[in-house]
């Protein structure tokens, strides 16, 4: 391990090594107060072993866990679960199923020596601010998908904590509930004062949710840096397939998302409620985009004149990036490489079915 | 092909024939071989009990139950056996927790001793329970020097008995009731500042709350019918350490046997009703969760 650095670096700092049977993890990873990292990579990348150690449930073999200067895990040092300001919610909401939504939220105000009055009132706060409170006295099982994981997410940032650990926030829910928990995922980790770390194996979650993404695979890190970053240079095969995504933000229309440049991208727009904001993203597949060296005829509704800039081969795909009306990742055969005659600077036309895309709340 | 008529009737109304065919009976996994056995032993269980009821003094019942000796026996067996659960929750669930929980060498060891009471002879358990506790017992013989209390012949004796006999029925069903409980939630607990005592009273307690009252229904009832440990260990002194199965006992070789069965008739009673409330827990032991 490197040595200790000598300033304290506010927010989350770690950089250690556990391992667990044949599974070796090796992390440095720092998230500033205010910002959200995601931890992406495919089940048993090691994700949930990071969670655990930065809750203190699981004690890394060597390096350091420090929270805004704070050491919480290093030589001879481990400071238990309950002692570190770390709020988590869990992938499954872990709710004490023997208590009431409100005692819930109240739970890790009590632990800390609140009073039951006190921490009634701070968490019919936060319940309120969750807008659950006709739910307040409800348990946990009549609660829906959605309800249990703002009751989660409620629970976990009611003390206060330094650090708030995400653990696949969307995994548990359906297509739709999952566009509102997003919304309000979203609109709490930009209240949030502290550091937030974000467990996924969906690049969507990751790009919607966090800042800044570290792609883990097999126990170690693979790629790091900014989201938008990350998504347009994979360095890895995997990365690639993973995080390669077609991602805009525009205004929701009848038809599809209009971006700021007046372009618009048909898209399904069924799930969104009538609520939800007008600002969206619409993401889609490269493997959803095809190409035509001429305009194709049909009524394919999403069809961008582009040339290629560049392209990457990537595990029996060829990955082309184009510049254009809009600017797309495509994945194509290698096939159709030759076949087509596809080289950088070729014009080319890129089309996309309006039911591949996804639309979803910004 | 032998299709019947009703299947070529329009096609489109696809009704098959009105009456459906047998629900198709899957062959049960009984050999004949072992049905005459089967119902030999059920008779062998139930005639007992059908036999105490034909016998039974059902004129003289309630004269006999009001009799002072039978009232005073049976509140005597309600009131040590409630004593006796008592203490084996106390001590009873702290140890099934350091089973469950517990890192240590030779738990293998402690769950052994600790299920040995539920194969021991009772008369075996009263004799051990003597030479610990008793006036000269190992334990017993310097409490009393230096207290000069004396523990056996004595209602606590009768507690002391029936929880050697009856704690390990609380111990085993608690602690499968924790092994069945989510740590998940413990972990919640600890990362929401809970230290370890606090997380268990307020969320491993309740989880596991319905094992701990099945154990507590066996327990008592194990209590309720003690009786060898109970006789070796306390006697059976009328108006002191005298409890409804000693009292039977006691009818009978007087040659009282209508006592007898109506002392017996009030305990089947009681383990009847035992056995309906624990039906609910037997039949659908994960629906509590």
């Amino acid at each position: 391990m490197t040595a200790p650095p000598t300033e304290p670096v506010p927010g989350l700092d770690v950089n250690f090594h556990v391992g667990r049977g044949n599974f070796n993890l090796v992390l440095e990873l720092t998230v500033s107060p205010g910002r959200t990292t995601a931890l992406l990579g495919p089940n048993g990348a090691g994700k949930s072993t990071a969670l655990r150690v930065f809750t203190g449930l699981l004690r890394p073999h060597d390096g350091y866990v420090r929270l805004d200067g704070l050491t919480l895990d290093g030589p001879g040092v481990h400071v238990p679960p309950e002692k570190r300001p770390v709020g988590v919610v869990w992938q499954d909401y872990r709710l004490f199923p023997n208590l009431s939504a409100l005692d819930n939220v109240a739970f890790g105000l009590r632990t800390r020596g609140v009073n039951k009055a006190d921490s009634r009132a701070t968490a019919a706060v936060w319940i309120e601010r969750m807008g659950l409170t006709e739910h307040a006295g409800k348990r946990p099982s009549s609660l829906s998908g959605g309800q249990a994981q703002r009751v989660a997410l409620a629970r976990a940032l009611a003390p206060e904590p330094k650090l708030l650990l995400l653990d696949e926030p969307l995994a548990a829910l359906d297509a739709r509930t999952r566009l509102d928990v997003r919304t309000n995922l979203r609109k709490h980790l930009a209240d949030f004062g502290g550091a937030t770390v974000l467990v996924t194996h969906d690049p969507l979650d990751a790009m919607v949710l966090a800042s800044d993404v570290l792609v883990l695979e097999d126990g170690a890190a693979v790629q790091r840096g900014a989201v938008a970053q990350v998504a347009r240079h994979p360095q890895t095969d995997y990365v690639a397939r993973l995080v390669g995504l077609n991602l805009y933000r525009g205004t929701a229309d009848a038809d599809g998302v209009r971006l700021a440049d007046g372009t618009l991208i048909a898209a399904v727009m069924a799930h969104l409620a009538p609520h939800d904001p007008a600002e969206v993203m619409v993401a889609f597949p490269p493997s959803a985009v095809s190409i035509f060296t001429e305009r194709p005829v049909g009524t394919p509704r999403n069809v961008f004149n582009a040339h290629i800039t560049d392209m990457e081969l990537h595990a029996g795909s060829v990955r082309l990036h184009l510049e254009g009306s809009l600017d797309v990742l495509a994945d194509v055969t290698a096939g159709a490489v030759a076949e087509l005659d596809l080289v950088p600077g070729r014009e080319v036309w890129a089309t996309v079915k309006a039911t591949e895309t996804s639309v979803y709340p910004a | 092909m032998s299709t019947t008529g009703t299947d070529h009737v329009g096609a489109g109304s696809a009704k098959r024939a009105a009456r459906p065919p047998r629900p198709p009976r899957e062959r049960s996994g009984v050999p004949p071989l072992l049905v005459a056995p089967a119902a030999l032993g059920l008779m062998f269980l139930i005639i007992p009990l059908i036999g105490l009821m034909v016998r039974a003094p059902w004129t003289e019942l309630p004269d006999q139950l009001g009799r002072e000796i039978v009232r005073d026996a049976l509140m005597r067996s309600l009131y040590t056996a409630s004593m006796a659960t008592l203490t084996s929750l106390l001590l009873g669930i702290p140890i099934a927790v350091v089973l469950a929980h517990g890192r240590f060498r030779g738990r293998g060891l402690v769950r052994a001793l600790v299920t040995v009471p539920l194969v021991l002879p009772p008369v075996v358990g009263g004799v051990a329970l003597f030479t610990a506790l008793g006036r000269k017992g190992v334990i017993g013989e310097p409490l009393h020097d230096w207290t000069g209390w004396s523990l056996p012949f004595t209602t606590n004796a009768v507690i002391v008995a029936e929880t050697f006999v009856a704690m390990p029925f609380l111990i085993i069903a608690v602690e499968g009731a924790l092994r069945g409980a989510d740590s998940r939630f413990t972990e919640a607990a600890a990362t929401l500042g809970a230290t370890r005592w606090y997380a268990f009273r307020r969320v491993t307690l309740p989880q596991i709350m319905p094992g701990v009252a099945a154990g507590a229904v066996l327990c008592w009832a194990r209590a309720l019918g003690e009786f060898g440990a109970t006789v070796t260990f306390a006697g059976s002194l009328e108006g002191r350490t005298l409890v409804m199965p000693s009292a039977v006992y006691r009818e009978l070789e007087a040659g009282r046997p209508g006592t007898a069965i109506s002392l017996s008739l009030v305990l089947m009673s009681i383990s009847v009703i035992v056995l309906a409330s624990l039906r609910e827990h037997w039949i659908s032991p994960a629906r509590t969760r």
